[in-house]
């Protein structure tokens, strides 16, 4: 165990033909990610301000909020995060076994593939082809089919990576981007055949599907990040290395039960739903065991935590310990009365999806990819961007978190249910304001990314090899 | 090698089970939950329209799932597993920016409301944060013979010409009317299906506003609050919150002829059986006023009708619920 938690820390070889080759692979899907993500949340603000003012864009049926929509959520989840978080488990699977990546070429068909899933899937969802209204799945077959192909050839490569392993041991951060990928492909073609998806069924599908895509696809991936990038920051080993196996095989046993928690009430099996409740209470267990070894692995070390990319992690671990926290109290019967349905549930997604999930890309990316570029960012745009994102997110979750509420007890009350629409309307506004906030921040990562990878360097580089402090 | 095999292995494999305990059996089972009583496939036009609702991802705000659960009583009984059986792909939806739409089709039965709600929601319900979607609507010089326009009110409507609803529109506004439970023979709640109509407020209805009026003509020998309330529920949305009405598409009350009426007769009989096509102060309305006769009872009814006979300015003699029986009794 100890020898693959010194892999992680321990210093890389540079220079060579590899290395280049996997900086620039780490370059282009950064750069491409951070792209989509300009765009889709581009659309998340105007979807927000269409609260404010339904007739905001509203003479073309491309950009009417129900098409939008589905633009926004699968353009964050298929074309920002994940190749995103693909490119970095690409660069720590070489890394971290100390081998060069297997295959370049395939990387370059995964980055491809991915793409053009993303340019197909947001083309068709503007002129209204979808696959039905089932959140993160809405993408016509065939285009989920190239996405899973995207999703084959990446875990292809991490495997035959990890395969070339100086070590015998393989580094925790690699069990769980490539748990997660074989995962993920699970997923996908469960949620793609046919057979078992008439009516309600289709409902348990749809159910299973949108949360497993979430905690089996981008948590495990995200944790992966985590495990690598931070003991790189703080220059030591993770608090715990057995206690990160512990976490990832709970997550397996959990995880995947709590799907139907989204349909509490619904006419799916009452069966099927307490298992969900129970499983969600269950959670908690690798969720906070996790978190404690993320937040023992910082502690300690001051100094370091005052570097901005460290202080993204510190945030992508709040984010998952609130969040995952937050799933589990929502998914009781009693707290479901007030909240399923409303408002409250979009603060959730946030709360995970950015305040979790996207955080931890960028701190993997602040922290790792200057070191294969030998590019670093400008530190002052560095925490511009931090602090943006950080004020905008919390903005966002609390403002929903609270209407949400506000939401939920109007209907209680039994107000008419326009009364629900015209309370609302503050909170919408200051959600779009966090908004804005945020989407300025993704300008602000944009140029630092920019930075990073293609911007040619004044002073010309003192050749790549002195690696960053903390190497 | 051996170790990586194992763990990835392992991990897929354990994965695999839980996927097929989870969603596929599930699945499997939940697909062959036979029809419930009534639940009938949708013609090809309401089909039709599915797929609009579908492409325009309506399910975004408004679900199709009612929750055995007080609050959800407002949108009919408790969606029963054989409500779904023709429903592919499924539009449960998950977030209510909107009302449930499960059983509106007999909560806003007017296809003359429908259509001017989908031109531009603000023109029937002011507050509305609801998208227009006037591309399934064309706006045309004259309408052709034959073809009835959607008389969207003034402020709303294209400075010229008529609004024509497309195929794409009937097919919409057909499916949405289709939207209707199916009571469900000696279940406990059952009497819930129509119930709602009768307690509660739909999308534009408001509190107080109406209730000021019943004092006009001093103590009313009727349930005032609850006349108001009603009204609110079941009429506000066609004759709005003020009994003012949509010009040219929902008539007002205000100093109408049938309320101002002093017999009562032709008032309880329009509330009891609707109306339709009837001049009215020389206006001819497309739109159908739907018969309350099953979904209220004679109590309510009186309730109501007195409520408007003495709010708004209108100051005309007031009816009992045996008033409202007797007329029930004739047809
Ligand atoms: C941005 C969210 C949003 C979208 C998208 C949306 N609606 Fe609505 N809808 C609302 C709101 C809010 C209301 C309540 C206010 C009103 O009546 O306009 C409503 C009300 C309704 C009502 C009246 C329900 C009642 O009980 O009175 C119908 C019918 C309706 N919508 C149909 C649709 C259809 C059909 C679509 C898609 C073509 C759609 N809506 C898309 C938000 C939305
Ligand atoms: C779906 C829309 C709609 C709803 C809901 C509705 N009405 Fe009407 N109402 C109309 C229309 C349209 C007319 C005109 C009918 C005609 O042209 O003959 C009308 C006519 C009337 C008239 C007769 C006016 C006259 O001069 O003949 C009365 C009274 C009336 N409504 C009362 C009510 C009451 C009471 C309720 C609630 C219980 C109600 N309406 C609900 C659409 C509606
Ligand atoms: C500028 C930043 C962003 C803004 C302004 C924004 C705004 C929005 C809005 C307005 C919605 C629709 C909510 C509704 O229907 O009520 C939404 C939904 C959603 N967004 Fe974002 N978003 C942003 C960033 C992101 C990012 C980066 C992700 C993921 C990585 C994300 C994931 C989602 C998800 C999953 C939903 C669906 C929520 C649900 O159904 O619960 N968003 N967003």
């Amino acid at each position: 165990m100890n020898s693959s938690a010194t892999i992680a820390a321990s210093p890389h070889r540079d220079g060579d033909a590899g290395d280049r080759a996997l900086a620039r692979i780490f370059s282009a899907y950064t750069a491409s990610a951070t792209l989509w993500l300009v765009f889709a949340t581009l659309v998340g603000v105007v979807l927000a301000l269409k609260f404010a003012y339904p007739e905001l864009l509203s003479g073309s049926p491309a950009l009417t909020f129900g098409r939008l929509r589905p633009i926004h959520t699968n353009g964050t989840f298929y074309a920002w995060a994940s190749p995103a978080l693909i490119g970095l488990a690409l660069y720590i699977a070489a890394r971290s076994s100390g081998a060069r990546l297997y295959s370049p070429k395939l990387a370059w068909v995964t980055l491809g593939l991915v793409n053009l899933a993303a340019i197909a899937g947001t083309v068709s969802l503007a002129l209204g082809l979808n696959d039905g209204d089932q959140e993160y799945r809405e993408w016509l077959g065939w285009i989920r089919v190239v996405l899973a192909l995207g999703l084959v050839t990446a875990v292809w490569n991490l495997l035959a990576t990890v395969a070339r392993r100086e070590g015998k041991d393989i580094y925790l951060s690699n069990w769980y981007t490539i748990g997660g990928t074989l995962w993920t492909i699970i997923i996908v073609v469960v949620a793609l055949l046919p057979w078992y998806q008439h009516g309600l069924g289709q409902v348990a599908v749809q159910g299973y599907y949108m949360h497993n895509a979430v905690g089996m696809w981008f948590t495990p991936l995200s944790l992966g990040v985590f495990y690598y990038a931070l003991p790189k920051l703080m220059n030591r080993p993770i608090y715990s290395y057995s206690l990160g196996i512990f976490a990832f095989w709970t997550n397996l046993a959990f995880y995947p039960l709590l799907g139907a928690h989204h349909f509490l009430f619904s006419p799916l099996p009452w069966w099927l739903q307490t298992t969900a409740i129970v499983c969600s209470v269950a959670m908690l267990v690798p969720v906070w065991g996790g978190s404690a070894n993320f937040l023992l692995t910082m502690r300690g070390r001051p100094e370091r935590m005052r570097r901005t990319p460290a202080a993204f992690i510190l945030v992508g671990v709040l984010g998952y310990l609130l969040g995952s926290t937050q799933g589990t109290v929502e998914a009781f019967r009693s707290l479901q009365r007030v909240w399923h349905l409303t408002n409250f549930t979009v603060g959730h997604s946030h709360l995970t999806m950015y305040g979790f999930v996207t955080f931890a890309i960028w701190g993997g990316i602040y922290a790792l990819l200057p070191r294969a570029t030998g590019k670093e960012p400008n530190n002052l745009l560095m925490g511009v961007h931090f602090w943006l994102a950080t004020v905008g997110v919390l903005i966002y979750v609390l403002a929903l978190s609270i209407g949400g509420t506000v939401q939920g007890l109007d209907w209680i009350r039994g107000a008419p249910f326009i009364e629900s629409v015209t309370d609302m309307a503050p909170y919408w506004l200051w959600r779009s304001i966090g908004g804005l906030l945020m989407f300025v921040s993704h300008l602000v990562f944009a140029w630092n990314v920019w930075t990073m990878t293609y911007r040619r360097a004044r002073t010309p580089a003192p050749s790549i090899a002195p690696a960053p402090a903390g190497a | 090698m051996n170790r990586l095999v194992a763990i990835a292995g392992g991990a897929t494999l354990v994965y695999a089970v839980l996927a097929v305990l989870m969603a596929i059996m599930p699945g499997i089972e939940l697909s062959q939950v036979p029809p419930g009583p009534g639940v009938k496939p949708l013609s090809p036009i309401e089909a039709r329209g599915r797929e609009i609702y579908v492409a325009e991802g309506c399910a975004y705000c408004h679900t199709q799932q009612v929750r055995p659960l007080p609050v959800d009583r407002v949108f009919g009984r408790p969606s029963a597993p054989g409500d779904f059986a023709f429903d592919t792909p499924e539009l449960l939806g998950s977030e209510r920016t909107g009302p449930d739409l499960t059983n509106v089709g007999t909560r806003q039965s007017s296809d003359v409301w429908q259509y001017i709600h989908l031109y531009d929601p603000r023109a029937v319900v002011p507050q509305s944060i609801m998208p227009s979607f006037r591309w399934l609507f064309d706006v045309v010089a004259k309408a052709p013979a034959g073809v009835v326009p959607v008389p969207v009110p003034k402020p709303y409507a294209p400075a010229n010409g008529a609004v024509i609803p497309t195929d794409d529109a009937k097919a919409l506004v057909a499916y949405l009317l289709s939207l209707k439970q199916q009571p469900i023979p000696g279940a406990p709640g059952e009497a819930a299906a129509t119930a709602p109509l009768a307690q509660a407020a739909p999308a534009n209805g408001t509190t107080g506003g109406a209730a000021a009026g019943g004092a006009a003509a001093g103590a009313p020998a009727f349930d005032a609050a609850d006349g108001a309330k009603l009204f609110a529920a079941n009429c506000a949305a066609c004759h709005g919150e003020q009994g003012a009405g949509v010009p040219g598409a929902f008539p007002t009350l205000h100093g109408n002829p049938v309320v101002m009426a002093t017999d009562p007769a032709e008032h309880i009989a329009t509330v009891l059986h609707g109306a339709q096509g009837k001049p009215i102060n020389g206006v001819t309305y497309a739109a159908q006023m739907p018969a309350f006769a099953s979904q209220l009872s004679d109590r309510q009814i009186a309730d109501i009708i007195d409520h408007e006979r003495t709010s708004w300015g209108n100051h005309s003699p007031t009816v009992t619920a045996a008033d409202v029986a007797a007329v029930r009794a004739k047809k």
